[in-house]
């Protein structure tokens, strides 16, 4: 049942061919013992899960279920759940049980969606390789010495081991793509604000973004359908209807422009990681799409612009977290002062300190020009590139990544190449464009993606874009032989 | 050395909204602590600002009423420090484009002058929450009810050169808002609250000296003080040669001094930057021009108004505006009794006094409009003379009821019974023939001794234009 | 620009993390290369170019003067490190 896409398992569960309980349960089972090997999930919410499977059960029996009831998935950490742990993958959370859900889990839970368990993150979302989460790190399926891409690491470790059809991440620089990308499954960033940031933890509130990781691009809308959607709570929420994304899948291909930036294939992109990227772009010239190179001028600063302006905001957002009012607070407390800095030092790990420290500085007086002023021109710079590719064509594609998934402490101990894994995806968070990742082929044995980037509201023709490649090819179709 | 004192003001309102201004928690006075503090104002993780409609209405209000320019596009902006009763580690605050923009206040000084006090700017804010040092041997509380309360900062330029001149300001201010209907102005409460900032120059120097800004001020007596204890604090020390340090002082009412904050010292790299979590505010033409539709008559207009259709002087005029329960008070009383500089004397004179004598707020005065005017009228019809109304008001005041049941209970009512006057006239020409010879001689000023005898038998109900003219008849 | 071990003292304040001293040095390195990658944005030419905040074009929506939040005060304090009659503790303010 495991490797069932999460439409196939609507259609059983809706058909009577196992019940909620039953799908769950079995899942549960499986995860329990591939999470050991993987440290996928933080928590495992079995007896909550058992308990929302058989009411979805009942309501699949009464006929009030919806086209999603009684599907299990699994929520990032970050989202949180009321009455469940929500670390945001750190010490300062270990022991914070949400008193409210964000809106994502709202949705899923009026969807009838079934919640297996929190994943695992880099801490405060703050990674590209997982590495920095307190719960240590989650290892790629495809290869467990290597990383699965971050900080939503959990959640695409968890649907590539197929440990789940679906998990929901968040990306604030590339945190669904990159590891959608590095794990080989489909993952989708919408527009800033097509999801509502309320009750997800923030990291960087200008450039966050919720969305899902799946098996293919035809859940992919269906879960998005599901997250989407207008939320008063969160002022930056896109007051605009869902479009039904499943309608227009089967779009034809004939005639769409694709616009190949020639930055992104340049310096720094792998050569093994080029050529599969290239193939699938002659898969798209065969479904009769026609390709035109663009240029995205300051695509190169992107991540320069990038860690400023996440570290500035993080800096401001994770102030909250001085041992007060919720969260980790120190033992060792003498004064005031010692309470904010000692339970902060011991609360927060080493990267988060980084940013924290690095986006102080650039707010800080006599820098703020330099830095912060300097990087939102830049990110002006950066929107209008793509403003001025999508007058050409309809959607840009490139690699998602540099490389496939690399070696866990490969990167740990330099910074920036680490940030650097963010090169092709973050620029897309600058802009607020609505991005995807889909699986494209394979590097010495490792998966790598293709980046898709689609105009402002323009989700529903990434789908299509998506499932039209998958419906021609079957590296989506793809699980890692340990986990088949 | 001659010292010129400068002061500028920076004035912290809360907003009389129903709730919060990033969130649907109640802001009334007084709950259990903590029981109006929700996510939002406990700055939870994943909790988010959503701006509060009422608050931008009462901010546009109050730029219109002042003549400023409204900011039709203004940004939010994070402060940044910690501290226990800022939940979130930042105050969401406006900083480069506040909503409202440069304007100006009038304040009639008590010499009757008027000086304009130039308004840098107002923005929006949120309020902070409060710390508790009593009752807790080595903690503070913190009651965070009070975090998320809208407050306008209200900045002043530099143009206030004495504490008197601040006063009258700050109390002119505080009686706009409260005007504007958008502040209750409870400074015990902590709903109006002013910051100094004084510095000294030599006099005829232009260039400003350092300034040092004294907070904690909440109460009009206390600005008074503490800005009089910090100006004679720096001419001391300038005096004796020595700098003023640019700092934050505390004002402390029990020791009547101001004291340094080291506190707020360290920590002064706020790192404001936009709140990513707000988008910018985009006025449209016609909310401003809705809420300029709401404006009440303003101090001014009012003031204007009182010349001239009640022929009042410019000075009563503006004592008589200067508040907006008073000035309602006052044309309540003059439509009950139609007799505005009557009423006027009687609104400034023993009304006034006694609110002050008693201090209470007028909404509490024991005699209401209606009282006054109708005694007002009894003064008129010549029921009792203007003598006896005073006795009359102190009953009043006392709650022994309106003007009829006084006069009647005391027996107070004005003798205008020719034939008693004549009688009581005559009597005192009887008695004090010496001084009838002397006036019939010339001595004229004696009339007032006659007038005042005749008052005294009649226990000074008589009536005084009727005495008068008797005894002129009587003397002829 | 070369970030001194006093600037990172400062920083460390500011934002109320401790560093420790014998990492400082390390610290101002490590940040110092960070900003110096960062400052490849100075090659480009941004003199007029307006700051963008934010990557909607969207203005702030208002929301109405309506209170909706119950007293939480139970369940929020239920997770909170330290709190006596309702109030949350710290260390004493000394102001």
């Amino acid at each position: 049942m495991h490797n069932k896409s999460l439409a196939e398992l609507a259609n059983g569960l809706q058909a009577r061919e196992f019940s909620s309980e039953e799908l769950t349960s079995s899942l549960l089972d499986r995860l329990e013992e591939k999470n050991s090997e993987l440290n996928a999930f933080v928590t495992i919410t079995r007896e909550e899960a058992l308990t929302q499977a058989r009411a979805a059960d009942e309501k699949i029996a009464s006929g009030d279920a919806g086209p999603l009831t009684g599907v299990p998935i699994a929520q990032k950490d970050i989202f949180c759940t009321k009455g469940v742990k929500t670390s945001c993958g750190s010490k300062m959370l270990d022991k914070f049980i949400s008193p409210y859900d964000a809106h994502v889990v709202e949705n899923c839970n009026d969807a009838g969606l079934v919640m297996l368990g929190k994943t695992n993150m880099d801490e405060f979302a703050m990674g590209s390789s997982n590495e920095t989460s307190y719960y240590g790190t989650v290892k790629n399926p495809w290869n467990l010495d290597c990383v699965p891409g971050g900080s939503s690491g959990g959640s695409a470790a968890a649907v590539a081991a197929r440990l789940v059809p679906a998990a929901t991440g968040t990306d604030t620089g590339g945190s669904i793509r990159q590891p959608a990308s590095l794990c080989g499954i489909t993952g989708i960033k919408p527009t800033y604000g097509r999801v509502s940031r309320y009750g997800m933890i923030a990291f960087a509130s200008s450039l966050d973004q919720g969305g899902v990781f799946t098996q293919n691009a035809e859940d992919a809308a269906l879960m998005l359908g599901v997250m989407a959607g207008f939320d008063t709570r969160d002022s930056t929420s896109l007051d605009r209807p869902v479009p039904n994304y499943a309608a227009t899948l089967n779009d034809s291909m004939a005639g769409l422009k694709i616009g190949l930036p020639k930055e992104y294939f340049s310096d720094g992109l792998e050569a093994g990681t080029a050529a599969v990227v290239q193939a699938a772009i002659k898969e798209y010239e065969k479904l009769g799409a026609e390709v035109v190179e663009i240029s995205l001028p300051n695509s190169a600063l992107a991540i320069p612009t990038y860690y400023v302006i996440a570290p500035a905001e993080c800096s401001s957002n994770l102030s909250r977290f001085d041992g007060v009012r919720y969260g980790y607070r120190s033992d060792n407390v003498t004064d005031l002062e010692s309470l904010y800095v000692n339970s902060r030092s011991e609360g927060f790990g080493a990267e988060v300190k980084r940013r924290i420290m690095i986006g102080t500085y650039a707010l800080s007086a006599g820098y703020y020009d330099a830095y912060y002023i300097k990087a939102q021109k830049m990110r002006r710079l950066i929107s209008d590139d793509f403003e001025q590719a999508f007058k050409k064509v309809d959607v840009i594609m490139g690699p998602t990544a540099p490389s496939p998934a690399f070696k866990i402490g490969a990167k740990t101990d330099d910074p920036v190449s680490m940030y650097l894994s963010d090169l092709y995806t973050g620029a897309v968070n600058l802009a607020g464009l609505p991005g995807m990742s889909i699986p494209a082929g394979f590097d010495n044995g490792l998966p790598v993606g293709l980046q898709l980037i689609g105009n402002y509201f323009d989700e529903a023709r990434l789908l299509n874009v998506a499932h039209q490649f998958q419906q021609a090819t079957d590296f989506h179709k793809k699980s890692p032989s340990a986990y088949a | 050395m001659e010292w010129e004192v400068v002061i500028g003001l920076e004035t912290h309102a809360q907003l009389s909204t129903k709730s919060k201004i990033f969130s649907g928690a109640a802001t009334a006075y007084g709950a259990a602590p903590n029981s109006q503090a929700c996510l939002v104002d406990l700055g939870f993780p994943g909790q988010l600002p959503v701006l509060n409609k009422e608050a931008v209405r009462m901010a546009v209000k109050f730029g219109l009423a002042i003549g400023a320019e409204i900011g039709m596009r203004s940004v939010f902006a994070r402060k940044n420090y910690f501290y226990p009763d800022l939940p979130k580690g930042y105050q969401i605050s406006q900083f480069e484009l506040p909503i409202v923009g440069k304007g100006e206040i009038n304040v009639v000084q008590e010499d009757a002058s008027t000086k304009t006090v130039g308004i840098t700017r107002a923005h929006l804010e949120e309020d902070a929450g409060k710390s508790m040092h009593e009752g807790f041997a080595a903690h503070s509380g913190i009651d965070l009810n009070r975090a998320g309360t809208p407050l306008i900062e209200i900045v002043t330029e530099p143009d206030m050169r004495s504490a008197k001149e601040a006063i009258a300001y700050a109390k002119k201010l505080h009686g706009l808002l409260i005007y504007l209907e958008i502040c209750d102005g409870n400074m015990q409460e902590g709903s109006f609250r002013c910051d100094a900032n004084v510095s000294l120059r030599p006099k005829g120097q232009e260039e400003f000296g350092t300034r040092a800004e004294i907070k904690n001020i909440n109460s009009f007596r206390f600005m008074e003080k503490a800005i009089n204890f910090e100006i004679e604090r720096q001419q001391e020390i300038l005096e004796d040669g020595g700098v003023i340090v640019q700092e934050t002082r505390l004002y402390d009412s029990d020791k009547d001094e101001t004291r340094s904050m080291r506190s707020k010292e360290e920590a002064n790299d706020y790192r404001y930057f936009p709140d990513p979590d707000l988008l910018p505010v985009e006025l449209e033409e016609s909310f401003v021009e809705g809420v300029r539709k709401t404006l009440p008559e303003l101090p001014d207009v009012k003031r204007q108004r009182f010349v001239d259709e009640f022929a009042l002087s410019d000075y009563d005029a503006t004592i008589l505006t200067d508040s907006r329960p008073l000035a309602d008070y006052y044309e309540a009383v003059v439509a009950v009794c139609k007799e505005p500089k009557l009423a006027a004397n009687w609104v400034m004179g023993d009304f006034s006094a006694s609110l002050n004598k008693d201090d209470k707020d007028l909404a509490d005065s024991p005699v209401n409009a209606e009282m006054l005017g109708g005694m007002l009228i009894r003064i008129k019809d010549n029921t009792i003379s203007g003598k006896i109304a005073k006795t009359v008001f102190e009953a009043m005041w006392a709650g022994e009821g309106d003007v009829d049941t006084i006069v009647e209970a005391k027996g107070l009512k004005q003798v205008t019974d020719a034939g008693a006057i004549e009688a009581l006239v005559d009597e005192v020409i009887a008695n004090n023939a010496g001084q009838v010879e002397a006036y019939k001689g010339g001595k004229e000023q004696l009339f007032g001794f006659f007038v005042g005898q005749v008052m005294k038998a009649s226990k000074g109900k008589a009536n005084p234009a009727m005495v008068n003219e008797l005894l002129k008849k009587r003397l002829a | 620009m070369s970030i001194e071990d006093s600037d990172i003292k400062k920083i460390a304040h500011l934002a109320r993390i401790s560093i420790a001293e014998e990492d400082i040095p390390g610290y101002a390195t490590e940040l110092t290369n960070i900003m110096a990658w960062v400052e490849q944005m100075n090659a480009v030419d941004t003199d007029h170019i307006e700051p963008m905040a934010h990557p909607l074009h969207a203005v702030q929506r208002l929301r109405d003067d309506v209170v909706s939040e119950p007293d939480l005060r139970e369940a929020a304090q239920a997770i909170a490190p330290e709190t006596e009659a309702g109030l949350y503790l710290v260390p004493k303010v000394i102001e």
